[in-house]
């Protein structure tokens, strides 16, 4: 599935992952620091996906 | 995973509350949370006017939607600090928000008031650019609530700034910060206002997640200046514990403000506010921060300004007179 990590600024291609969690765990991202989005649909961790799918990660953590 | 309320197929799971909602049910729960914060905080009524902190970002774009939903008069301040492109996009997602709903923003230009944005006041002073930055907005926001009439300053920190915040605080023993850490901090000086934080029981995670689902346009990218800030690291320390111990933020919070601060209240004095004898604004000093900063800065612009034109003399005489400079 095509994934675009928006606070990275990077697009990636992953394979073979069936839920949002293993996504998560494969680009080593906390779960906590992100939202996982799928067209306008919140993904929640135990969502499944697709490698046909089209992900966006939003991050969700700011300030300075 | 489904809705706790209809069993729908949920979008959003709050871990810390051990529950999940679909879409509807989240935003419905949401603005609960919000209105509850305010009514048992007592924040303000629908009879006081709301002077909300708006940058552009996720949270206080949220926080101006979910007061407007709630039937809030909730008037939108934007500071345009005058951060090259990040400024120009926030103004104009903010500007964007207003139209789209109807409602007021107003707006201090930072850069055509005082001459430089918050980098120049902060390069001219000797401060780094957040500081600078803190001090315009702590000033501003609270002058123009007074100036103008408003009952009350909304600003949208979350619970994730709160417990960055407390966490950063107890590390240095700040204790004065932790006295005046509170959802609600009572105007102590007629020319004080009142400040308020509707969004305290709200994770950062929620407001994201409210502005996906409300198609809430706001500026993604984070302030240039703010890589490597200290307030990012300790929220990262937060977040490890909150993957693994779910409601880690929720309870360090809401322990210090139940528990904790009470202990607390006794053991700072009260500060003594006089007004700034230049801008009438309360400050402990004669004159205030902010004007000592931007007279210095006024002061460092002229002479720029008189330097620039004594090295331009020559020239413009040499222009006047036919001839080059000997």
């Amino acid at each position: 599935m095509k994934v675009r990590i928006r606070h990275q600024r990077r697009e990636v291609q992953v394979e073979g992952v069936r839920t949002v969690g293993e996504l998560l765990d494969r680009l080593q991202l906390n779960p906590e620091t992100v939202l996982v989005v799928r067209g306008t649909e919140l993904l929640t961790r135990d969502a499944r996906v697709a490698d046909e799918d089209e992900i966006e990660i939003r991050p969700v953590v700011s300030g300075g | 995973m489904r809705c706790t309320k209809c069993k729908g197929t949920a979008q959003v799971e709050v871990r810390r509350h051990h529950t999940a909602f679909c879409g509807p049910h989240f935003l419905e729960w949401f603005e609960a949370q919000v209105d509850r914060a305010v009514r048992r905080e007592r924040m303000f009524t629908p009879q006081d006017r709301v002077l909300v902190a708006v940058s552009g970002g996720k949270d206080s774009l949220v926080l101006w939607d979910v007061l407007l939903r709630l039937g809030y008069q909730a008037t939108g301040l934007h500071l345009n600090l005058g951060i090259g492109g990040y400024s120009q996009e926030s103004q104009e997602k903010c500007e964007a928000f207003a139209r789209d709903r109807g409602a007021e923003l107003l707006v201090v230009d930072i850069p055509a008031e005082y001459g430089v944005g918050v980098e120049g006041l902060a390069q001219l002073t000797g401060r780094v650019a957040c500081s600078a930055c803190g001090l315009s907005k702590r000033y501003l926001f609270n002058r123009v609530a007074v100036d103008r009439g408003f009952d009350v300053v909304a600003t949208a920190h979350n619970l994730d700034d709160e417990a960055a915040v407390l966490l950063g605080n107890l590390i240095a023993g700040n204790v004065d910060a932790l006295v005046r850490q509170t959802p609600v901090l009572e105007s102590t000086h007629p020319g004080l206002a009142r400040k308020v934080k509707p969004l305290y029981r709200i994770a950062e995670r929620e407001t994201a997640a409210y502005a996906v689902l409300r198609g809430i346009d706001y500026v993604l990218d984070e302030c240039p200046n703010s890589a490597g800030a200290r307030s990012l690291l300790l929220k990262e320390a937060l977040n490890l514990l909150e993957r693994d111990a779910p409601g880690t933020k929720q309870s360090l919070y809401w322990n210090f403000l139940e528990k904790v601060r009470p202990l607390l209240r006794t053991a700072s004095e009260p500060v003594a506010l006089r007004s700034c004898v230049h801008c009438g604004q309360p400050t402990t000093a004669e004159v205030c921060a902010f004007c000592r900063m931007t007279e210095r800065v006024a002061r460092k612009l002229q002479s720029r300004v008189a330097v620039s034109a004594a090295r331009r003399e020559p020239v413009a005489a040499s222009s006047g007179g036919g001839g080059g400079p000997a």
